[in-house]
């Protein structure tokens, strides 16, 4: 057979291709399932750290389950949504199958107090940066806070997932005097006027300004919700 | 198992006097990406090791019936199919760290070293040799990676795996961690400072000097 004949080089190329597009078909196929459990309880473990819980990957399953009280839907005038509610992974506030104008929310029980839980969707330097944070139930002050990335740098941009730079949002406002105005991520040793806020990373001023932009834009989202929550205290 | 002494110069040859990273300075591009923490260094070693011995022996195998005008397609093919099912693997098995690694995983695809084993090596050797070429090529790569990843993460980061090494009384004394160790430019430093010392140890690398 020559190896140089077109045919033989065509019919190669094909057989190779189908060969491969089925192993690969076939690996995806096996490893699905484990794969999306993996991103569940990563979520959940996301979901945990904003309530200050720490859970191991065995463990977040019965600990989210345990605190979770209910999750549902909102509208941008911070409505409930009927028929939204669920905790599971396949339910719309988990899943995020969800259509514009509809935001999730988590309500906590956390030693006997309500917490509700936001999640956050920004931009970073690399890529996108998320993250969650936990309001006590008057919607102002906050209980926990949980970011992640894509990709930001390491040692820089990327230690936004330490507790040294989540803690420091505990406790802090979202509401002063009955207005909605977030929490500000400043320059370490700089600070801002009537309003609370926190250090950013040194070295990762884009990621710090990425955060502040989605605390304003995502938080921003359920201003309503926050402001209802906080009027009806 | 005695090794014949083709083969054992195709597994101890890339550890030391071919190294891909110290004399052949391929694969340097990700070695600067995944150094900053140790941890990634060391997944991306295994994943290239693996990558790289499964590569050579498929092409090792396959070598007498590749159509040579297609040949690096295949080559391509082969180490992209290599590197999505490790890469699916790790998101089963290892999620943690697939989520650090995540994009450099699928740039192993582009690693030099990977497609220069394939073309130099294993297109004219069988399987056996072609394996242990691959395994050391990718032992080779990896133990710069880990001894880079080693320095930056101690020093730009005080952790070594993510735990605290350097004692707080340090910082309390007024140490701080080298911010420059966690960028691209430090890697390129420390890959110098190592092919320096290893130039310095084997006089018969050196270039000559008129």
């Amino acid at each position: 057979m020559n190896r140089e004949n077109s045919t033989y080089t065509i019919i190669y190329a094909s057989v190779m291709v189908i060969i491969v597009a089925i192993g690969l078909a076939f690996t995806h196929q096996v490893l699905n399932e484990k794969q999306t459990a993996n991103v569940n309880t990563d979520k959940m473990q996301q979901i945990l750290r904003s309530l200050r819980v720490d859970a191991s990957a065995a463990e977040a399953d019965g600990i989210y389950r345990n605190l979770i009280k209910s999750a549902y839907l909102i509208t941008p005038e911070g409505t409930k949504i009927d028929g939204t509610n669920g905790i599971e992974p396949t339910d719309p506030a988990f899943s995020g199958e969800h259509s514009d104008n509809q935001f999730p929310v988590y309500e906590a029980e956390v030693e006997g107090s309500k917490k509700y839980i936001i999640p956050m969707n920004g931009a970073g330097l690399w890529g996108p940066i998320w993250g969650y944070l936990s309001v006590e139930a008057d919607g102002s002050k906050i209980y926990g806070s949980e970011f992640g990335h894509a990709g930001e740098t390491p040692g820089l941009g990327a230690e936004i997932v330490l507790p040294e730079f989540r803690k420091q949002f505990i406790d802090k406002n979202l509401i002063k005097d009955n207005q909605f105005v977030s929490i500000a991520v400043v320059k370490p040793g700089q600070s801002v006027a009537n309003r609370d806020y926190v250090d950013g990373i040194s070295g990762g001023t884009i990621t710090s300004k990425g955060v502040d932009a989605m605390l304003l834009k995502s938080v921003g989202e359920y201003k309503n919700f926050l402001l209802q929550l906080n009027a009806g205290k | 198992m005695a090794l014949s002494t083709k083969s054992k110069q195709a597994f101890l040859g890339p550890l030391n006097k071919n190294n891909p990273i110290l004399v052949q300075v391929l694969g340097i591009c990700s070695a600067l990406a995944v150094t900053s923490k140790l941890e990634p260094s060391l997944v991306m070693a295994i994943a290239v090791t693996i990558v790289t011995a499964f590569g050579n022996v498929i092409i090792s195998l396959l070598r007498k019936t590749i159509p040579n005008r297609i040949r690096i397609i295949v080559q391509l093919v082969v180490v992209a199919a290599l590197v999505t099912i490790v890469s699916e693997v790790l998101k089963a098995f290892a999620y943690d760290v697939n989520k650090q690694l995540s994009v450099f995983v699928g740039l192993i695809v582009t690693n030099c070293i990977l497609m220069g084993r394939l073309e130099a090596f294993a297109l004219g050797n069988g399987p056996w040799p072609s394996f242990l070429d691959g395994i050391g090529n990718g032992l080779g790569y990896g133990w710069i990676l880990v001894v880079v990843g080693f320095f930056r993460e101690l020093l730009g980061s005080g952790t070594l795996l993510g735990y605290k090494v350097i004692p707080q009384a340090f910082y309390d004394a007024g140490y701080e961690n080298n911010g420059l160790m966690m960028l691209a430019p430090m890697a390129l430093i420390i890959v110098g400072i190592i092919i320096w010392i290893h130039r310095w140890k084997n006089k018969d690398l050196q270039e000559e000097t008129n």
